[in-house]
């Protein structure tokens, strides 16, 4: 019964999102197939995660975890619920906390279990003039250890402007997330290059500023 | 608002509507020997298109239809979700920040709300200037308080202009519905038809002139589609049906080819406008809504231009 609530509030969720948002998914660098993969996008709101998992079709969706930061998804019963049983998703600590799983490991191990991940490498929303933040090591770290998954980048663009940080009403402009093509960490690949090549292709598809 | 009062359609609507599907259904055969005979089911981008606008033409006709049924209601209805689809697609593409949020969200869930309230409960006098006076005071208002002053001049047009177009201007169309015209009782859905009718086939015949017998740029810094002979020939073809159409409307048939005319040539002066826009912008469509034709305001520039001057003309000529 619990599962079941879980599974209608999930889709209701995808349906909310995706009618608030107008969302359009650009495949553009791959196909949506099955394989093991890291989807990691620029990060300016909470949508976000919601946004690419959502726009996943179902088989994808029901092999993808959202990795998202404690200090905000354990401070309430609803949100505890929504992302763990909702969102099925891996909840890192977002700095190194003594007594806390290590965020690396729980990714690695989420991947061994042949699920995919949806990650935002810039560590924190973005609310800069800046059109994305320089990332952190995590998904390098991951992506050594696991060299076989494929990172993807997804471009999200409007959703900062559906809901900026800090605001409660959401505005219902269309977004569109743009799917590019996927990158693995070469052998011996230096990890700083890694963590460069990663950003670049993730900033090649944002749309051009006005 | 009104609960729908379901008087019973008049007669010339369904004769229209009979009409309609008459033609549809032959440009929807056309589009099916098109594909199996020249295209052999192959993919054909021309071919594509012009079965995507057809069918996408069936759910317009369709969705219209079915609001003329509902009277009143349904056609405020409809006309506020056409705003609200029209709207996004154009704050969308429009340059805002973080400060604008709440002007944003004012646009979205009190002025395009309370503009077709108000043209549901017939009050002229404030939904006529709603949007041009209240909204173009309060949204800078909004703005200002964020204390942001970045491109401000800017984004306070924008979002004004956003709403003269997106709701003000679209919202003229079911305004016609509170139009009392002596001896036209129960006829006024059939303004909207002959409206949305003659300056919709002036598009598809600019086209098809165009795509016929263009050949002359008429403004390629704009539109590199739009020729002089596709506008000639639509505008004047469009005007025919118009006249042709007198049946559906209180006009006299001189009347009606003038009123023609004018909301054609409106029509095709928002088309050039809105193009002028999509370029400034660097976008080709609007939106992706409707499958081969782009977004709402890709379909709807026309009638948004010719929607305010066609409801105005009306209700200084034929309103006692």
């Amino acid at each position: 019964m619990a599962k079941f609530g879980s599974r209608v509030a999930a889709r209701a969720l995808c349906s909310f999102a995706r009618i608030l948002t107008g969302a359009r998914a650009l495949w553009k660098g791959c196909a949506p197939t099955l394989d093991q993969r890291i989807y990691y996008g620029n990060h300016t709101s909470h949508g976000d995660f919601v946004l690419i998992w959502a726009s996943l079709p179902d088989a994808l969706r029901a092999r993808t975890r959202p990795v998202a930061g404690a200090d905000y998804w354990e401070t309430s019963k609803l949100r505890r619920w929504l992302i763990h049983d909702v969102l099925n998703g891996v909840v890192i600590e977002r700095t190194r906390t003594e007594g806390k799983p290590d965020a690396v490991q729980q990714m690695i191990g989420s991947l061994e279990k042949g699920d995919s991940l949806i990650l935002f490498p810039e560590g924190t929303r973005n609310v800069s003039d800046e059109i994305l933040l320089p990332f952190k090591r995590g998904i390098c770290l991951v992506a050594s250890a696991k060299p076989t998954v494929e990172c993807v980048p997804v471009w999200i663009e409007n959703l900062n402007r559906v809901m900026p940080k800090g605001e409660f009403v959401p505005i219902p402009l269309l977004c569109t997330l743009t799917f590019g093509a996927p990158l693995k960490i070469e052998p011996g690949e230096d990890k700083e290059a890694f963590l460069e090549r990663t950003r670049s292709a993730l900033l090649a598809l944002c749309p051009p500023r006005a | 608002m009104q609960m729908p009062n379901i008087a019973p359609p008049p007669p010339q609507l369904m004769t229209l509507f009979a009409g309609v599907f008459g033609v549809l259904l032959l440009a929807s055969a056309i589009g099916f020997m098109l594909k199996r005979v020249l295209a052999r089911g192959e993919p054909s981008p021309t071919i594509d298109n012009l079965n995507q606008r057809v069918s996408a033409w069936w759910v317009m006709v369709v969705a219209l239809g079915l609001a003329f049924a509902l009277g009143k209601f349904g056609v405020v209805v409809l006309f506020g979700f056409v705003s609200f689809v029209a709207l996004r697609e154009f704050v969308s593409l429009a340059y805002t920040r973080r400060g604008d949020h709440w002007a944003l969200a004012l646009v979205f869930f009190v002025f395009l709300p309370l503009q077709y309230v108000l043209v549901g409960i017939e009050w002229y006098g404030l939904y006529s200037i709603l949007i041009p006076v209240y909204a173009f005071l309060a949204l800078p208002i909004f703005a200002a308080l964020s204390a942001d002053t970045t491109r401000f001049f800017e984004r306070a047009a924008k979002l004004q202009f956003a709403l003269m177009i997106c709701v003000y201007c679209i919202s003229y169309v079911p305004a016609l519905m509170m139009l009392r015209i002596p001896g036209f009782d129960g006829g006024n859905v059939l303004l909207i038809a002959w409206l949305v009718l003659v300056v919709q086939s002036s598009d598809v015949l600019q086209y098809v002139w165009g795509k016929l017998c263009g050949k002359h740029k008429i403004a390629p810094a704009l539109s590199p589609s739009k020729t002089v002979e596709g506008f000639v020939g639509g505008v004047a073809s469009a005007t025919l049906l118009g006249a042709l159409l007198v049946w559906l409307t209180p006009f006299a048939p001189w009347q009606a080819a003038l009123i023609a005319l004018v909301v054609n040539l409106m029509g095709f002066a928002g088309g050039l406008v809105m193009s002028a826009m999509k370029r400034d912008r660097g976008v080709k469509d609007w939106g992706t809504m409707i499958e081969g034709h782009g977004g709402m305001l890709d379909r709807l520039d026309s009638v948004i231009f010719a929607a305010p001057i066609y409801f105005h003309i009306v209700r200084y000529w034929w309103e006692p």
